[in-house]
Formats: structure tokens, C-alpha cells, sequence
């Protein structure tokens, strides 16, 4: 388990029906390549967050696939459509198995 | 022996990998987008991809990409130790097809994004990208 991982989203409060949202998302995590060495010469294991969802009403938005080389603190920007109000869900895989969620309602009129 | 156009893109790739193994180009990079294409060579089309001409930091690198329409986009960094960067996937309540996040780069390279359209056709854009300081460790 990956300490200190912490999801913060930005999404609209408001929008109109029909409206193209941008969405931003951030994750704090160390997201370790599995290419770099410590002192000693030993590889440092691989501790990434390999993958990245965002649903609206159940409805996917985008599935992302993240590969070891994103950086350190997995930054996404991204659009949706919104027709009605209603929950963004929003989830991070680890490699470890954890997962993390996170979720912002948003009022559409 | 008739010379079949697989037979002559074959061998112009070993002779490219060839040329190229003292650049920074790792030997799976086109593998990797025959891999996504399932073989097909991606023509040209309505594919952006933003990234900045001269990377300071190697370790966050700002890129977009953005192919109206397209199903599903990856970018691939073709002079890391593994090309593939990432792999997005848009669903139906997607605004439109296009997404941004920040990469690691190991050293000046090209930056491809290869697009996966409705129809099943295949785009491809890429832009060289001079990084000063790498970003894979080691």
C-alpha cells in the first residue's frame, strides 16, 4: 500500500444541459518506474498506478491505461458531456490491488 | 521469390533498427504501435498532439492529445525504456476525444499518438520533443 495517496478532482458545480465540462483530476502518488536503482544498485520495485476511470451516471467517460511512464503524481485533463445532473465517479487501480475512488456531484440545468 | 510489400516492410525496419540502435530509439517502439494497430499502418488524419518543443525536466513533460471522433488514443514515447506511455479510452459520456496529463521522458525523442477511429482505420501523429534533463532514472 502506497502511502500518502490522496485524490483531489475539479469538476464544474454547474453546467447547462448539453454543456462539454473539462474535468481535472490529480492523484499524489510516487508512481515508482521500476527502471531506477538505489544506492546499492538494487532495482527499486514497480509501484504505479496502472489504471484510471471516470463514469458519469454509470455512463463511462474514459478508461485510461497508465504505463510507467506517467509522472509522479498522475495529473489527467479531460472533457465530458453532461445532459442531466448527476455523480462523477472517479477511480485509481494500484499495482498493489488498492483502489482508490473518489466522487463529485455535479447540478445540471 | 516475388517481394511481397510485408516482406519489404520488414526488412526496411531491421534495416532502420539497424541504422538506429545507436540513437535512443528502443527496438519495441514500432512493435508497439503494430501492437495497437494489430499490424496496420496508421495513416495520416485529424490527430493533434501538444507537446512542448524543449522539455526542461524529463520527469513531467505536459502533453495533449486530441483526434476528434477517435475511440481510443495512446501516446508512446519512443526512446524510453518501454515505449508505451499511456492508453485512453473514451466511452460514451466523453466530451469529446481528447485528454492531457504529464509524462516522463527519458531523453530528446519523438512523442507519438496513435488513434483508433470508429471505423476502424488507424491515425498516427508525432513531434520531437528535446529534453535536457532524462527523467528515468538510472
Amino acid at each position: 500500500m502506497a502511502t500518502g495517496v490522496k485524490p483531489r478532482v475539479k469538476v464544474p458545480k454547474t453546467a447547462a444541459a448539453g454543456d462539454v465540462i473539462t474535468i481535472k483530476t490529480l492523484i499524489s502518488h510516487k508512481m515508482e518506474s521500476g527502471n531506477r536503482k538505489d544506492k546499492d544498485g538494487n532495482v527499486i520495485p514497480r509501484s504505479i498506478i496502472n489504471r484510471f476511470t471516470c463514469d458519469f451516471n454509470g455512463a463511462s467517460v474514459i478508461d485510461m491505461t497508465m504505463h510507467p511512464a506517467i509522472s509522479t503524481n498522475p495529473y489527467v485533463e479531460f472533457k465530458a458531456k453532461v445532459d442531466a445532473s448527476g455523480e462523477f465517479k472517479f477511480t485509481w487501480y494500484d499495482d498493489d490491488g488498492s483502489v482508490y475512488e473518489a466522487a463529485k456531484s455535479i447540478t445540471v440545468s | 521469390m516475388k517481394l511481397t510489400r510485408r516482406d519489404a516492410m520488414a526488412m526496411g525496419l531491421g534495416a532502420t533498427m539497424v541504422a538506429m540502435l545507436p540513437l535512443r530509439v528502443s527496438a519495441g517502439s514500432h512493435g508497439a504501435i503494430m501492437a495497437f494497430t494489430g499490424g496496420a499502418e496508421p495513416g495520416e488524419g485529424d490527430i493533434t498532439l501538444t507537446a512542448p518543443e524543449i522539455a526542461e525536466n524529463g520527469n513531467t513533460v505536459p502533453v495533449g492529445v486530441s483526434a476528434p471522433g477517435a475511440e481510443e488514443i495512446i501516446i508512446l514515447a519512443m526512446g524510453n525504456p518501454n515505449p508505451e506511455v499511456a492508453d485512453f479510452k473514451f466511452g460514451p459520456a466523453a466530451g469529446a476525444s481528447e485528454a492531457s496529463t504529464r509524462i516522463r521522458l527519458a531523453g530528446t525523442q519523438d512523442v507519438v499518438a496513435v488513434a483508433r477511429m470508429p471505423d476502424g482505420s488507424f491515425i498516427k501523429t508525432s513531434q520531437n520533443v528535446k529534453v535536457t534533463i532524462g527523467g528515468c532514472g538510472g
